[in-house]
């Protein structure tokens, strides 16, 4: 019913074009008033919500500008970078991050790729234990900090409970220099291996049956088959699963935050801790800008790879 | 090791041999990987069954030293603190109130632009989708810097509003990502038959399009839910009270004081993460697509 009625109001819309041959000029210019319509108000929202927020930030980083202490803001140029940049402090905070990202990430990719291997490998029960493996990565990084805090406590954590029982010592995990760094991994690591996971099971049972029948009847070794189809099949799927997971590394806070709180000392102070750190404990809004901008820097470069090779995947 | 020895027999000259010898240690080796397979199911499961276990341990049970694995009191005593006396129910409301309502903004903003620059050729369209992204990639402790501020100077600060805005704005960029993938799938000769019958191309989209994009749409929603639901970043920043929180700060502020409750802590986050296991189970399908943030799809 209400379709011949759209159908008859509508027509008076398109009897104000001038000309009668005009109508598939007339629609494409209304589809681009629709495109523009539609898109709009979500670009609208970015630009105000992110671009303008990262201009401010731009904007303060070059100043002295400080939330608490209020006043107008000063410029120093790049007075901001230059003390970051030369900062003992945060060269060692970026080496922090550097062995957490390359740690977690490393083995994240080792532990989720076999596991994805030996579920490809099954036959029966493959979704019952795909979605067992996914629980860990569906919980929030507040509920997994916490927890594993509970478990690493070094009194009554049940992973010292455990060691104990096996006859091992008891380890201060989140309250040594080295350890918590190391649980640090670990938990991240327990956290996110299934999302790799999930993206090489993606990656292999995509790889066609028939490329490994042909293999087994020319007597490929597993190894040989493994190399040359598996592998080549997979990697570019692996690789933006792997750069993905190291931008998100990258920016990692809530869970140094609940685990260690960048401690003990600073040995677990990642870049986006201390950047936290800079701007609400110590209120030097302005470097904590010029900080945050040269992050940004870091994960533009990064996303920029991670786009390039999503772009080279979806061509092929 | 094995492998390769069993690769030697069976390249031998004798093949008749060949196919019993493959199958047996083939047998022996999937023995191998289904029991490697148990052990790493359950490294990846025991830290949430121990979770599970915690939160209806009696507490002298769940400080035991060492730990209790089966003989435990159970009690549901921390289930009833999580609802009643610990004032957690205010941070889950707020929770289901700021994720529902930055989901559904989130869906209104991104469904129609998903669809846009599906159908449509734009300028520079792939440039676009890609801004668009790598917004969803900015480190949240560096946003929520200028954020802060500018809450602070319109007065959103400590708002659900607020919050709501900027979740919305992490979401839209998934969302049209996600979206364009399944607007991609649905032919645009339905649109353009519709054209030619005399419909207009919004209502070509409105009739035939969109009623197909609803499982999408639906998928889409419950991804955005999710990451709304267990953000923490921004609400611990742009929130400071109780009125306001939403759950995952209130539930980091249990372990705040000098001692702690770890068996409200279990049940706490076994109630905060339930609805989310739930939700990730009825969109598995799409799994892959939703945690690259619609960028993989298989």
């Amino acid at each position: 019913m209400s379709e011949p009625v759209s159908l008859t109001t509508d027509r008076p819309g398109q009897a104000d074009t001038p000309k009668p041959p005009a109508p598939g000029r007339s629609r494409r210019l209304t589809d681009r008033r629709l495109a523009v319509a539609f898109i709009a108000p979500a670009l609208l929202l970015l630009l105000a919500m992110s671009v303008f927020p990262l201009l401010w930030a731009l904007y303060l980083s070059f100043t002295d500008y400080s939330a608490t202490r209020g006043g107008p803001a000063n410029f120093v140029w790049f007075g901001n970078y230059t003390a970051i940049l030369t900062s003992a402090q945060v060269h060692l905070r970026a080496l922090t991050t550097l062995v957490y990202v390359v740690g977690a990430v490393g083995l994240q990719t080792a532990l989720g790729f076999t596991i994805a291997y030996l579920i490809s490998r099954r036959t029966r029960g493959r979704g019952l234990l795909t979605t067992l493996f996914l629980v860990p990565m569906m919980l929030s990084p507040v509920v997994v900090g916490l927890f594993w805090r509970f478990m690493l406590d070094a009194q009554f954590g049940v992973v010292n409970s455990m060691l104990g029982s096996l006859g091992l010592g008891q380890v201060e995990w989140l309250t040594r220099q080295r350890t918590a760094l190391l649980s640090l991994i670990v938990v991240d690591t327990w956290q996110w291996t299934p999302f790799i996971m999930l993206i090489a099971l993606a990656g292999l049972t995509a790889v066609p049956k028939y490329l490994y029948e042909a293999a087994s009847i020319d007597r490929a070794s597993e190894w040989f088959r493994f190399r040359t189809i598996t592998l080549p099949l997979v990697w570019p799927l692996l690789l933006i699963a792997v750069l993905f997971r190291a931008i998100e590394a990258f920016r990692l806070f809530d869970l140094v935050y609940i685990l260690t709180s960048g401690g003990p000392g600073v040995s677990t102070e990642t870049l986006s801790f201390h950047v936290y750190k800079v701007a609400f404990l110590g209120f030097n809004t302005g470097t904590a800008s010029a900080y945050g901008i040269l992050m940004v820097l870091v994960v533009i470069v990064l996303t920029q790879l991670y786009l390039r090779y999503l772009n080279k995947l979806k061509e092929d | 090791m094995a492998v390769s020895v069993d690769e030697a027999v069976s390249a031998g000259p004798v093949p008749k041999h060949a196919p019993p010898t493959r199958r047996r240690s083939g047998r022996g080796r999937a023995i191998v990987e289904v029991a490697l397979l148990t052990v790493l199911a359950v490294v990846m499961l025991f830290p949430v069954l121990w979770m599970i276990e915690t939160s209806i341990k009696e507490n002298r049970d769940v400080y035991a030293v060492p730990a209790k694995f089966f003989d435990f009191d159970v009690t549901l005593d921390h289930y009833r603190d999580v609802f009643v006396s610990s004032g957690l129910s205010v941070s889950f409301l707020n929770s289901v109130i700021v994720a529902g309502a930055s989901t559904v903004l989130a869906t209104v903003l991104g469904v129609p632009a998903a669809w846009a620059y599906s159908r449509f050729t734009l300028k520079a369209k792939k440039d676009q989708l890609f801004f668009i992204l790598s917004t969803r990639f900015m480190p949240p402790v560096v946003v929520v810097i200028p954020i802060f501020l500018m809450y602070r100077y319109i007065g959103l600060i400590d708002s659900a509003l607020g919050l709501i805005l900027i979740y919305t704005a992490f979401n839209v960029p998934f969302t049209i990502w996600m979206m364009k993938g399944f607007v991609d799938e649905v032919p645009a000769e339905y649109e353009d038959a519709a054209m030619l019958d005399g419909y207009t191309r919004l209502q070509a989209f409105r009739k035939f399009t969109l009623p197909l994009l609803v499982p999408g749409i639906a998928a889409t929603a419950v991804f955005a839910l999710i990451f709304s639901w267990n953000e923490f970043v921004f609400a611990i920043f742009l929130t400071s009270s109780d009125e306001v929180r939403t759950a995952p700060p209130a539930i980091a502020g249990l372990i705040g004081g000098t001692t702690v409750d770890w068996g409200l802590v279990a049940a706490s986050s076994v109630v905060f993460a339930l609805p989310v296991l739930i939700f990730a189970y009825l969109v598995r399908k799409h799994l892959v697509a939703g945690v690259t943030l619609g960028a993989v799809r298989r």
